[in-house]
């Protein structure tokens, strides 16, 4: 079973916010939806939630009692605990009060917030508030998972937690569309969707995107005259299609294929 | 700093749109409708010397009726039906005035006309004898608390959801839209419904305010009017941002209902203009039905015009929340509508 979009375009008066986007996720299987602030990954994730009604094209996803969904803001009832925000998802979803107690205690576990069972989501810091989000998400064991930014402003040992939390239901046979600013975690999905202005850039596998970059890249350690040229930590990146500057010649990873892409496309300098 | 104030402001419609608004409706108020001036009381006469006394009545006594035929209990349902504040009764053992004491300024008017007079007519004060400021007010009392509860504090618990995000998670859910909107309205029901019997049972045990009729009748106008509170509540969430446009809107339904429902001003007292937009009012029926029921012990068949506007007023309000909150609710349209449905989910 496969859920996704098929040309979804979603128009906001004159403006387009998603341009025939067309995206597959299959069971068993993490897409990862990246782009810059306003690239258009949150309607993405909305539409196919079925918060947006899109201009045109065909959403396919399970019933809304097998979706999970993690907004951006997390969705977490600030004057609950944490139990009972788990406990209100459980009851919505008609989990039966035993099999609801054992999953609320394990994704309790699991997540790190045990100890804060008893704490109103609105004491919780950034981190463990989307922890709880994912958790809650997670709890009815939806067919398709859905989570918009689900680590942002976690930090990078809970990170890793909610990654070995999403690898789990993926094993279990869950379908995960998350959305992500963060390349290194997009490295970790099945497939990457970059959009761009609400269109898809490129996708592919990681290995595919970064295999299809043309050209030669180096790396320099002061700013170089190469016209497409990016920092990357302490030193650049430069980029020519013809061999070009000096520098070594390093393999391109998916950050700098999804910055190479986006300065292209951008039509830089 | 001041331009950064004046921008802010004018894109803050809704704050802009108070600030002229407020001024004008309190203009209104203060300047026609609040009045203490009862100018005209509409008073029946009965007995075997009606119409010579009718004749003789002085103003502000506007004589709706002469019933020579009618005697002292057709007098007294009059009154306790709401027909009119005033009736008098010409036997030819005398002349006795029956004030209804539930309508404190007209009865108090009617006192000060009386004395002006020869001083001959037997004046009775019923419902409200010693015509007590508390026996009147703690029954507007309760409906104004519905009125809070229903209006501004359920405003506040649907707007909460829509800013912590969980809305959007709500809509997500495998829950109905009724569900929903009944899910949110039903506590704060309950809690009013409490906060109802608190008062009622407060002002009749500490205020000796009198409950003169069924509790049934008055429950069933608490229903009605708590639909249309609450109602109104929704509606006013599903049209703000944030709790402080909910406030904000909620105290521009809730001024014009204390202020020109009667609970405070006599209707009569106010122009024909502004009373009119007390008949649109909710809180304008509760009060009749409240004051009827405790003071008067009026039946429900002496108080079907309340009950009637208000299941209109209540019917109205809560279709139209109910649509708002679906739409609220439901995936925001766009331009154009779906070339192909959803897939799995059509």
């Amino acid at each position: 079973m496969s859920w996704g979009l098929d040309g979804v375009s979603v128009e906001r008066g004159a403006v387009t916010v998603l341009g025939a986007v067309t995206l597959e996720v299959t069971k068993g299987e993490i897409v990862a939806v990246v782009g810059g602030d306003g690239a258009g990954k949150s309607t993405l994730l909305a539409a196919l939630a079925g918060l947006i009604r899109p201009s045109s094209g065909t959403i396919r996803r399970p019933e809304r009692s097998r979706i999970g969904f993690l907004p951006a803001s997390s969705g977490v009832y600030p004057d609950l605990t944490v139990s009972e925000n788990l406990r209100f998802a459980a009851s919505v979803y008609g989990l039966p009060e035993r099999i609801a107690a054992d999953r609320i205690r394990t994704l309790l576990e699991r997540t790190g917030l045990a100890g804060a069972a008893d704490r109103l989501g609105g004491r919780l810091s950034g981190g463990m508030r989307q922890k709880l989000g994912v958790a809650r998400a997670m709890l009815h064991q939806p067919d398709l998972l859905i989570l918009d930014e689900p680590t942002t402003g976690v930090d990078p040992v809970s990170r890793s937690d909610l990654w070995w939390l999403l690898t789990r239901e993926v094993a279990r046979g869950c379908a995960v569309v998350l959305s992500t600013t963060y390349l290194d975690e997009a490295d970790r999905a099945g497939h990457v969707v970059v959009l761009r202005s609400g269109r898809v850039l490129t996708e592919g596998t990681p290995a595919a995107i970064t295999a299809a970059v043309p050209g030669t890249l180096r790396t320099v350690a002061f700013r170089p005259a190469a016209p497409f040229a990016w920092r990357r930590g302490r030193t650049w990146r430069a980029w020519s299609a013809d061999g070009g500057p000096d520098g070594d010649r390093v393999e391109p990873d998916l950050q700098d294929a999804v910055v190479l892409a986006t300065l292209r496309a951008e039509g830089r300098p | 700093m001041i331009v950064k104030e004046f921008r802010q402001m004018r894109r803050d419609r809704r704050t802009l749109a108070m600030m002229v608004v407020l001024p004008m409706l309190l203009l209104v108020v203060f300047g026609y409708a609040a009045s203490f001036d009862v100018t005209a009381i509409p008073t029946r006469v009965v007995g075997d010397r009606a119409a010579a006394v009718a004749e003789q009545l002085p103003p502000p006594f506007e004589v709706r009726a002469v019933a020579p035929a009618e005697g002292r209990p057709e007098a007294v349902r009059s009154l306790r039906d709401g027909v009119v504040p005033v009736v008098i009764v010409a036997g030819a053992s005398g002349v006795t005035v029956l004030l209804d004491g539930a309508e404190l300024f007209t009865a108090n008017a009617a006192r000060a006309a009386l004395a002006r007079t020869d001083g001959t007519a037997r004046i009775e004060v019923l419902f409200n004898p010693d015509l007590r400021t508390s026996a009147v007010m703690v029954p507007g009392l309760a409906g104004m608390i519905l009125l809070f509860v229903g209006t501004v504090i359920t405003s506040l618990g649907v707007v909460r959801e829509r800013q912590s995000g969980t809305l959007e998670q709500l809509a997500v859910m495998p829950l109905r839209p009724r569900d929903v909107f009944f899910g949110k309205i039903t506590p704060y029901f309950l809690v009013a419904a409490v906060d109802l019997t608190v008062v009622v049972a407060a002002g009749t045990l500490l205020f000796g305010v009198p409950f003169h009729g069924s509790l049934l009748v008055l429950a069933l106008g608490a229903l009605l009017f708590l639909f249309v509170t609450l109602g109104t509540g929704v509606l006013i969430s599903s049209v703000s941002q944030n709790q402080g446009q909910a406030i904000q809107l909620a105290m521009m339904t809730l001024l014009p209902q204390v202020l020109l429902s009667g609970l405070i001003f006599p209707l009569r007292s106010m122009p024909v203009g502004v009373r009119w937009i007390g008949y649109l009012l909710p809180l304008t029926y509760f009060t009749q039905i409240s004051r009827g029921v405790m003071l008067r012990g009026a039946p429900i068949t002496a108080l079907w015009q309340p009950f009637l506007y208000l299941t209109l007023l209540g019917v109205a309000v809560v279709t139209f929340a109910t649509l708002r909150f679906r739409a609220f609710l439901s995936p925001q349209g766009t331009r154009r509508s779906p070339a192909v449905a959803a897939g799995a989910e059509p």
